[in-house]
């Protein structure tokens, strides 16, 4: 009998792969685009049963309700849908699926060979390779009161990030802010009707 | 049957890394290559979240992977920019075509 862990672990792979595949295979956009939907959603999935629940939060606000609102509005704006120009052209599939395949079997092939050392270190992980500990951090209502209190992940993770993100990050996390504001301006300059050329075909606004 | 672990996340994140290797190569929609790229970032953060799951680098690569959904969200917002850009000025967002950006 599997234990939870592994169900969610390969319900969440099946949704993943599966929608990452179709969108690498649609031959319509939207298709893929609401695929990729499914992918997203599935990747949170998958840092909830790491227990990164504040990552799984925000891989959903961000991905979800902003990127890829991004490209539905880039897919909307810039096919033109009288014309069902709306599948995609594909090019030179069968080598870039040899390379691909190849690139696959190499990492596979990596991964599995690895000698992946075992850390018990950190208290509240717990061991990661038991599974039964596992079991208890992914599901602390099955842990005794004691183990549950010792794992962080009864606290969430949003306290220790936001601790590091103002100590040991700090530096990062500002440039990277800094970096946020200036790819705005960047993209708001970069999208801005060009006043001064009226040749150019004005996007329809009032849409 | 073999209890999951490390293994296993870093083998879903090969496949969605390979997958997304495959859309930027195949497609020719800039938008459908943007969301390759997507996809290969979220392999990258599936391995940063697994190795703080299972290593010792106690949260650092849960926050590698928040910068990394940061630097994605600016990537998308000017690359967005840019095709739309491209679109009026030359009516299409085909990489094979598209081939200036300025007159």
């Amino acid at each position: 009998m599997p234990e939870l862990f592994d169900i969610f672990f390969y319900l969440f792979a099946l949704v993943i792969v599966t929608s990452a595949v179709l969108v690498a295979f649609s031959h319509n956009i939207v298709h893929a685009a609401f695929a990729l939907l499914f992918t997203f959603f599935g990747i949170a999935g998958v840092y909830v049963i790491l227990s990164a629940d504040f990552l799984a939060v925000a891989q959903i606000l961000i991905y979800v309700g902003g990127i890829l609102i991004l490209l539905v509005f880039g897919v909307m704006l810039t096919n033109r849908v009288s014309n069902i120009d709306i599948r995609a052209a594909v090019r030179s599939r069968i080598p870039a699926f040899l390379l691909c395949g190849a690139l696959l079997f190499i990492i596979v092939s990596l991964v599995t060979s690895g000698h992946w050392i075992r850390y018990d270190q950190p208290p509240w992980k717990g061991s990661p390779w038991n599974h039964d500990a596992v079991a208890s951090v992914t599901t602390p209502m099955q842990g005794t009161p004691t183990e549950v209190s010792n794992n962080q992940g009864s606290q969430g993770t949003a306290l220790e990030i936001g601790k590091l993100a103002m100590t040991d990050y700090l530096l990062p996390f500002e440039l990277v802010s800094i970096v946020l504001l200036v790819a705005l301006i960047g993209a708001a300059t970069l999208a801005r009707q060009d006043k001064s050329n009226k040749s150019t075909i004005r996007m329809e606004e009032s849409t | 049957m073999i209890p999951v672990g490390l293994p296993h996340f870093l083998v879903l994140s090969a496949v969605l890394f390979v997958l997304g290797i495959f859309t930027m190569l195949t497609r020719k929609n800039a938008i459908a290559v943007l969301m390759g790229i997507e996809l290969i970032l979220n392999a990258a953060n599936i391995n940063f979240v697994a190795f703080t799951r299972y290593g010792a680098v106690n949260f650092g690569g849960q926050m590698a992977a928040i910068f990394v959904i940061v630097i994605a969200a600016c990537e998308a917002a000017v690359a967005l920019a840019i095709v739309l850009n491209l679109y009026r000025r030359s009516q299409t967002i085909s990489v094979t075509e598209a081939n200036k950006l300025h007159d």
